[in-house]
């Protein structure tokens, strides 16, 4: 017997199976390719490698906190308010939070033997290290709970709003203050990588693997949100019917 | 319609602000100790006070800033003030015009009272008038937006003093950026770069504004 609880999935299971299994395999072509396949840096040798992890969690980061933003204005917006946007905002935010923190604490590791220091006061450093406490603030008020759920919801959109319209005055504004980071790679104007072609390749399946373990991730906590609602409910429902029998039986001898 | 309804607001605020003697009581006098702090720790006899006085001084007014979003919401909390404040059909903008504006002014009293204490304290100059004003005036609106902004939104929540901090500094981190570097120039002059740092303050209190106006009014309702 399936329930209205069982059918709450954001993706429909054989899709979600494939993604997953898609994405342990890239991360697994990923390892391959990122430890051996690709040549050693010339300068900055193996410490380079970190950035098939770093890029990606960077990228990541910032996708996520678009479907948030995304998700959220869903949510605001009157004719497309569900449930299912504030869950997809929430969990796209948990997992934003953690890529940008992976993001930062890779870049460290990297900047320690080849810029010979931990932490650089550059544009893009400092700007990542605020969009990390940003959200972090976001996933703060999302755990209080209050007593209408959409009320609740729509302060939570909002505050995801708020806080994604700051994103680009962050991004310029420490742009302007200082800028010493390596200009972006894959994604430059040009679109002509200039690298190594297997590290390039390598960039593109980190960034394939960790999207894709993104949307998989995403999949798992909405159902994780999904359960937790539901179990709330249900508790609340079995509590009810406790007491109920209890009065029948106590009826009943009496 | 939407400003006269803003100025009772405001002056709503201010009359109780006026009475109670919270900001000029409490919140000034925490800005100047912290103003007082940072020569502690800042060797006040190397020089470096007068040189990075223009960021000393705005985390002080950001640090009061806090203590002032606060104090605004709080007074909503006692005797159902605010039910009676929804129930007065005033429009959710107005409402959020009126208590910025009472926030931006108590801010701009601060900023006064701690930028003589800056002066005198830190022995700095002013070299622009017109660039202080001018950055003062725009951060502080944008500071009061965002404030009031994340007043209302964590309003009524139990856990409203350690959230608050959280939730804003990190959006005002512009704010702090843009204003010390646009004062750097006002007080140390070196012309030409402070007018990119007001016009995005400009901006940023703009925007804020915009959000404020159009948001507050399901946030104020929705709340508790």
């Amino acid at each position: 017997m399936t329930t209205e609880l069982d059918r709450d999935q954001l993706l429909a299971p054989v899709l979600r199976r494939v993604l997953g299994w898609s994405a342990l395999v890239s991360m697994v072509a990923l390892v391959a390719f990122g430890l051996f396949g690709a040549p050693t840096d010339a300068v900055q040798g193996d410490a380079q490698r970190v950035m098939y992890l770093h890029v990606p969690s960077a990228w990541l980061a910032y996708l996520a906190f678009f479907v948030t933003a995304a998700a959220s204005a869903f949510f605001l917006w009157p004719r497309t308010r569900a449930t299912v946007w504030d869950r997809v905002a929430g969990a796209s935010a948990e997992l934003g939070v953690m890529f940008t923190a992976l993001a930062l604490v890779l870049g460290s590791i990297w900047g320690r033997p080849v810029w010979g220091i931990w932490w650089a006061w550059d544009a893009r450093l400092v700007s990542t290290a605020l969009l990390f406490f940003l959200f972090l603030g976001y996933l703060a008020l999302r755990r209080i709970p209050g007593g209408d759920p959409v009320g609740v919801a729509k302060r939570n959109a909002i505050a995801a709003l708020i806080a994604f319209v700051d994103v680009p005055i962050v991004h310029f504004s420490v742009e302007w203050w200082r800028t010493l980071h390596q200009q972006a790679t894959v994604f430059n104007p040009e679109l002509n990588p200039q690298i190594h072609g297997v590290m390039g390749l390598t960039l593109w399946i980190g960034t394939i693997a960790f999207t894709l373990a993104f949307v998989y991730l995403l999949d798992r906590r909405y159902r994780l949100a999904v359960l937790e609602d539901g179990q709330e409910e249900r508790a609340l429902d079995r509590a009810i019917e406790d007491r109920r029998s209890q009065a029948v039986g106590a009826g009943s001898v009496s | 319609m939407i400003w006269q309804e803003a100025a009772l607001v405001a002056s709503k605020d201010l009359r109780i602000e006026a009475r109670a003697r919270v900001a000029i009581g409490q919140i000034l006098p925490f800005g100047l100790i912290v103003i007082l702090l940072f020569a502690f720790a800042l060797d006040p006899d190397r020089g470096v006070l007068a040189r990075v006085a223009p960021g000393l001084f705005w985390v002080a007014v950001l640090l009061s800033m806090l203590l002032a979003v606060g104090r605004a919401f709080a007074i909503e909390t006692h005797h159902a003030a605010r039910d009676g404040l929804r129930l007065a059909g005033l429009d959710g903008a107005s409402i959020f015009l009126g208590k910025a504006a009472a926030i931006a002014l108590q801010l701009l009293l601060l900023e006064v009272v701690l930028g003589i204490g800056v002066i005198v304290l830190y022995g700095v100059d002013v070299h622009g008038w017109p660039i202080v004003l001018i950055t003062a005036l725009a951060a502080t609106i944008g500071m009061a937006a965002t404030g009031t902004l994340y007043g209302v939104l964590a309003a009524g929540l139990r856990v409203r003093e350690t959230l608050l901090p959280l939730l804003m500094l990190p959006v005002l981190a512009p704010v702090m950026l843009g204003a010390t570097r646009a004062f750097e120039d006002g007080l140390g002059g070196v012309p030409g770069d402070a007018w990119p740092w007001v016009a995005m303050l400009t901006l940023f209190a703009a925007l804020y504004t915009a959000i404020g106006v159009l948001a507050f009014g399901a946030l104020w309702e929705e709340g508790t």
